[in-house]
């Protein structure tokens, strides 16, 4: 099992660490905002998702904790990333400039990473570990929404997620060698829609619960 | 008809390569406009010796864009801001009377000034010395056309092994990577026929290496793409990593 962690050891063995879990985090986000668009459906049908969601017992538990370790992973080697990257130059330029290259997710990703693991453990304060006994989910989301800077901290970090899938969505793809002069504009094409998809599709939430409940 | 301009030079001038730098300012003044980027350093450092100053160290060779030797970050760009040029085929021509230009060495842990503007990449050296090569036994000369070779591929190699190692693509790099580099040899060799046979073992001690020498890691902000005089394409870093992966797949020896 030696070659196993001299390949994740080494610069691109780390990248597709940072490429699997990323895209794994795709499937998630997906996942989780369609069942979040039933909260358009109104407080039954949010409720009778979570219940059915909840029924499945042991596999939600079994899902959680394989996130749970997809997230230390795609934390801790991004760090590392982050930091062996600032230490690759020691002396910085006077003068920097674009070459063209670069996009605002590709030159935020760790500032955007950042502030996405803030709002992730703030996300589960608020509807995961929280007393549940006597109030449905429902009334608990409703109730926090109801707080204007809850909406406000909840939008801007919806903002820094679709900034941070925008690279790395079609970065995912690059890593692990899927470039094709055929395919690559699509996968460009995709990463940008995903990344408008996630962006809105979570970011009306808090603003729709917000109009619907005050 | 040629004209002449004004400028003003910010130059980053360090005596050794343990010394302190600093950025040093000069009057650039009745610079043709038809002159190249390190002509006008020449007609610089002519007038330095004449007023007995040491004159501005930087590395040049053929001064035709095809050696890879000159290298600089003008106004915060490997090469200066023109596409597909080396800095020696940058021409003044792409300034304007008055302008303040700002010129700074190759930064990067893996590249150490050795003088004002001579950095050593002798770290792109090694890389190669670790695999960037093909172990063919010399003989007769093959026969022409005896292994077919179908024209995409050989063009597709062609345009990797365009790379003059100049090392812009580390300069602009925001993380200081080497990759577009090691993708161009690993491209250029490993899509021939004659490179296969070490394709597995070359790809993984060239990125064995690249680490060792504390370049940074990829993070597919595609500005090597941008600033590379040969305007090599990052598709070679995809086929990098899909031969890396490759490689400790399904490889032997890994």
């Amino acid at each position: 099992m030696n070659w196993v962690v001299n390949a994740l050891k080494a610069a691109i063995g780390k990248k597709l660490m940072m490429a699997v879990t990323g895209l794994a985090f795709c499937g998630f986000l997906t996942v989780h905002l369609i069942g979040n668009l039933t909260l358009y459906g109104g407080r039954d049908l949010f409720n009778s998702y979570a219940e059915h969601l909840h029924s499945l017992g042991p596999l939600v538990t079994v899902f959680e904790l394989v996130l749970l370790a997809l997230a230390i992973v795609h934390v801790l080697v991004g760090l590392t990333l982050f930091y062996e990257n600032w230490r690759a130059r020691p002396v910085r330029y006077c003068m920097n400039k674009w070459a063209g290259g670069r996009t605002i997710g590709s030159a935020t990703m760790p500032y955007t990473g950042l502030i996405l693991l803030a709002f992730v453990i703030l996300h589960l304060m608020n509807f995961h570990f929280v007393d549940k006994t006597g109030r449905t989910i429902f009334e608990i989301v409703a109730g926090a929404f109801a707080q204007p800077w809850y909406v406000a901290v909840y939008v801007v970090a919806v903002i820094a997620g679709a900034i941070h899938v925008s690279h790395g969505f079609w970065s995912a793809f690059q890593t692990v060698g899927a470039s094709h002069p055929k395919y690559m504009p699509l996968i460009r094409g995709v990463g940008i829609l995903f990344s408008l998809i996630v962006g809105i599709g979570f970011g009306a939430i808090p603003i729709y619960v917000y109009v619907a409940v005050t | 008809m040629s004209k002449t301009i004004n400028l003003t030079l910010k130059v980053w001038r360090q005596e050794g390569p343990e010394k302190k730098g600093r950025l040093e300012t000069y009057p650039a003044k009745e610079i043709s406009t038809d002159m190249s980027f390190l002509e006008m350093i020449d007609v610089i450092n002519d007038r330095l010796t004449l007023d007995g100053k040491e004159p501005i160290a930087f590395d040049h060779d053929c001064r035709e864009g095809i050696c890879g030797m000159c290298g600089a970050v003008v106004n915060g760009h490997a090469h200066g801001p023109e596409k597909g040029t080396t800095l020696c085929q940058l021409h003044m021509r792409h300034f304007s009377d008055g302008d303040t230009i700002v010129v700074e060495p190759w930064r990067a842990r893996a590249f150490k000034v050795i003088k004002d503007l001579v950095v050593d990449r002798s770290a792109f050296d090694e890389i190669i010395r670790a695999g960037g090569y093909i172990s063919a036994n010399t003989g007769g000369a093959p026969d022409g056309n005896a292994i077919p070779i179908p024209k995409e591929v050989a063009d597709t190699a062609m345009d990797a092994a365009a790379c003059i190692g100049c090392g812009a693509c580390v300069a602009a790099c925001p993380n200081a990577s080497a990759m577009l580099f090691v993708g161009a040899k690993v491209s250029h060799l490993g899509l021939l026929p004659q490179g296969r046979p070490e394709a597995a073992r070359r790809v993984q001690s060239m990125v064995d290496r690249m680490d060792e020498l504390g370049f940074g890691n990829c993070t597919n902000e595609a500005e090597c793409e941008a600033a590379c005089p040969k305007e090599i394409s990052i598709t070679n870093i995809a086929r990098l990593n899909r031969e890396f992966l490759k490689a400790k797949l399904f490889s032997p020896h890994s």
